[in-house]
């Protein structure tokens, strides 16, 4: 072994700093995985970032909100479903009218992009915080961090100066956007949620669109028989599966059910047999093996491709899912809407729908050009402005009658209309999601762990009811009531 | 007289060189963490500028967080598994490619081919975590279009009406993932190894023929104690790993960044994220920031303190 000592001799210097700087490494290292975390959490400085405020214009009958001419607008819009080319039209013509230089930002990661400026107190003038990164709103709210959209309802109509803005939008607009008991999201697009099934499908196979969950059943079982899946969903996302129970719930136990579930009352789920009633609905379609085979696991888009596959008769969606599934559906899939069937003496039809507006558009209280946020926001009202957004993004707007007849849309945008014309005045909508984030992801766990058959629809009840009770310890849950 | 004065114009050399860095070091270092630990005390929603301090409230609801709680432990079960396997699987292959092969003239090399073994063995460290999570997102898929179902339904050992839901099943989520970390850093170590035991002199290894010593017995008495200051640092690299998981969790598993199916796959980061930008809980999140970061020292000083071991010169 003489060549070791004399090897070691030589070396024990080299070795020990070696030694020294592997192991300073390594300390430092410490400090990689918490360091991204610690650090997002770092704010900026505090709300001193006052700016030096965008000049004012003479507040008149056309120019509510006092808009000077020139100056900046910044607005940054989520790019999804819709995309963003509707935003970069509006802003030419804003800039057209009002000599504005806008500037635009599309993109979805909102949170990532926009939580340093709230903090910082520099926010955009006008932002569309929606998709999956959206910045919650009761958290926004709570924050102090939404102006009052109040006087955006209360100035007069671009179309119809008589009019104010408030009497353009379609029923529930302004209940879906107040938060605290303040309106401060305008949800601009009008979305309908239901279930989803292929005209051309069941046409082959002479299915008949579904009214009552027996009905349902059978169609499914019919599906299975034919060697595809009955229903569908988004399991990596429970919250599609959501818009079904919650749907069934609605439409057995009329508004009230919903509107126990959304006011958090002791009662919402635990020992109410409508909410029963409907969790073992959904049930069924699990025990009887209705279900896609693996849909739990699959990701929204690969659930919904499958479905565009004919691997499935149904799926549970909003209305954008037309606009989604653009690239994967067949030409000749024939994508139609389908009301969530209705269980035995249900207080709502079946024609009854889910609608109400998504896609909030925001004005930050702290925005440096905040009459210019607002007056872009009552443009967005206007019925030029909602048949861009129509024909760019294929999809219906708050607008009362916003949209150009001449405009032509698309199989599935079209029988979301026609549904909404069937159901009148029996849409409904409910509220605790935008309320309350803690409950519905809770609620979203139990029902990943229904549809995988590890929970019955009793400890259902039991979790659900639990998120509720927690959730109505919210201080907000006060001023977060609904009639 | 001049000696001092000397020293002192060079201290004040230095300095300058450090002040620099040393600043920026504060700014963006330093100065973040003390603000995390600041905010732990206070309400504050991430979203807004304002916030009321709390106290220890924080701190007292995280001891009562079962969500928390669950998702410590899983840290603490990749803790002791991330590094005992990946180690454990590269010092083997390494072994194998450097020292485990028979015959030749000098009786110490790699098993035949093995220089291209080290080449594909490290082809996984070359792809990102989100690479990493597509691709292990295509085979774990829960119906028959993942791989591995595809494979075990043409196999007749899953049913295709009922695929395994790999990502969704409580019990195999998290070995799902462990799967692939191990897959991702097994190359890594084998490489690093590689090049540890190639400074290990090879007249060590002739003497220990000599001897008589077989494969596992050269292994264990000779290559794995010359290894142990690799195999200390690799460890707790490894350990740093197993704390983390943010990337792949987040993204391979259901739920608000992840760690579904409800709370199966839940690590600390992901709890922290959850409640720092979806549930406006900033304040609490920090709360979890810092000690998950407390805990990473603690672990990281046990390991270096446990497994240090008398020094044997070569």
């Amino acid at each position: 072994m003489g060549s070791t000592s004399a090897h070691g001799e030589n070396s024990t210097d080299g070795l020990g700093r070696r030694d020294l700087i592997k192991r300073s490494a390594a300390l430092g290292l410490i400090a990689v995985p918490t360091m991204s975390f610690l650090s997002a959490c770092a704010a900026g400085g505090d709300e001193s970032a006052t700016k030096g405020g965008a000049p004012k214009g003479a507040v008149t009958k056309e120019n509510p909100f006092g808009v000077a001419k020139g100056g900046k607008l910044d607005v940054v819009v989520f790019k999804g479903g819709f995309g963003d080319d509707y935003a970069k039209a509006w802003e030419a013509a804003f800039d057209k009218k009002w000599g504005t230089t806008s500037s635009h930002l599309g993109t979805q990661e909102i949170t990532a992009k926009l939580q340093p400026r709230f903090n910082g107190g520099n926010p955009p003038d006008v932002v569309d915080d929606a998709g999956a990164q959206q910045i919650k709103l009761d958290v926004l709210a709570k924050g102090g961090q939404l102006a009052d959209l109040a006087v955006l309802l209360d100035a007069p109509s671009l179309d119809d100066p008589a009019k104010k803005v408030r009497d353009t939008l379609i029923a529930g607009t302004v209940e879906q956007g107040t938060q605290g008991g303040k309106f401060v999201a305008l949800n601009y697009v009008y979305t309908v949620f239901g279930l989803w099934y292929s005209g051309k499908l069941f046409k082959e196979k002479g299915w008949t669109p579904p009214k009552t969950w027996d009905e349902f059943l059978a169609v499914c079982t019919k599906a299975k028989e034919a060697g595809i899946g009955g229903l569908a969903h988004q399991g990596k996302f429970p919250y599609y599966i959501n818009v079904v129970i919650m749907d069934l719930i609605a439409k057995k136990g009329g508004l009230d059910a919903m509107k126990a579930i959304d006011n958090l009352e002791p009662n919402a789920f635990e020992g109410s047999p409508v909410a029963l009633a409907a969790v073992e609905a959904v049930y069924e379609v699990v025990e009887k093996g209705l279900l896609m085979p693996g849909t739990n696991g699959l990701t929204h888009t690969e659930s919904q491709t499958a479905w565009n596959q004919y691997k499935a008769a149904f799926i549970p969606s909003g209305s954008w899912l037309e606009n989604e599934q653009l690239k994967q559906t067949p030409d000749d899939f024939d994508m139609k809407f389908l009301p969530v069937p209705v269980l035995a003496d249900s207080k709502l039809p079946f024609e009854a729908i889910r609608a109400g507006a998504g896609e909030p558009f925001i004005v930050p209280e702290k925005a440096a050009n905040k009459a210019g946020g607002l007056e872009f926001l009552r443009s967005m009202l206007s019925r030029e402005w909602s048949t861009i957004f129509a024909q760019q993004a294929n999809s219906l707007t708050v607008v009362k009658d916003g949209v150009d007849p001449a405009v032509k849309l698309r199989p599935g945008t079209q029988s979301a209309v026609e549904a909404l014309k069937g159901a009148g005045d029996n849409t409904f909508n409910y509220l605790y999601t935008e309320w309350y984030s803690e409950m519905g992801t809770e609620i979203e766990n139990a029902s990943n762990e229904l549809m995988a058959q590890r929970i019955q629809p009793k400890e259902w009840i039991k979790r659900a009811q639990a998120a509720v009770d927690k959730a109505a310890k919210d201080p907000n849950a006060k001023n977060n009531r609904r009639s | 007289m001049s000696h001092v004065a000397q020293g002192r114009g060079k201290g004040g050399f230095i300095a300058g060189f450090l002040i620099a860095p040393l600043a920026l070091y504060l700014t963006f270092v330093i100065w973040p963490y003390v603000q995390t630990f600041g905010y732990s005390f206070t309400n504050w929603t991430g979203q807004s500028p304002t916030f009321d301090f709390v106290g220890v409230d924080n701190y007292a609801a995280l001891m009562k967080d079962e969500v928390f709680r669950g998702a410590l432990w899983h840290n603490l079960l990749l803790l002791v598994f991330v590094p005992v396997i990946t180690i454990l699987l590269a010092l083997f292959f390494a072994f194998m490619v450097n020292a485990g092969g028979r015959g030749g003239a000098g009786g110490v090399q790699g098993v035949s081919g093995s220089r291209w073994y080290k080449v594909i063995y490290f082809f996984p460290q070359v792809l990102s975590l989100a690479i990493l999570a597509v691709l292990f997102g295509a085979i774990y898929r829960s119906d028959e279009g993942g791989l591995l179902n595809g494979f075990l339904v043409k196999l007749g050992v899953v049913d295709p009406q009922h695929p395994v839901e790999w990502l969704n099943e409580p019990n195999f989520v998290l070995w799902c993932l462990l799967f692939v970390v191990v897959w991702h850093g097994v190359g890594f170590y084998l490489v690093l190894f590689s090049a540890a035991m190639q400074t290990v002199p090879k007249d060590i290894y002739e003497a220990a023929l000599l001897d008589g010593a077989g494969r596992a017995q050269t292994f264990f008495r000779v290559t794995l104690p010359l290894l142990w200051d690799s195999v200390q640092t690799s460890a707790v690299y490894l350990g740093i790993a197993a704390m983390d998981m943010f990337v792949l969790v987040s993204t391979m598993t259901s739920g608000q960044f992840g760690g579904g199916p409800d709370h199966h796959s839940e690590v600390m980061a992901t709890v922290l994220m959850r409640n720092f930008l979806y549930f406006g809980k900033s304040g609490y999140a920090c709360a979890m920031g810092v000690v998950m970061l407390t805990l990473t020292m603690i672990l990281s000083v046990v390991t270096l303190r446990a497994t240090r071991r008398e020094r044997i010169e070569f």
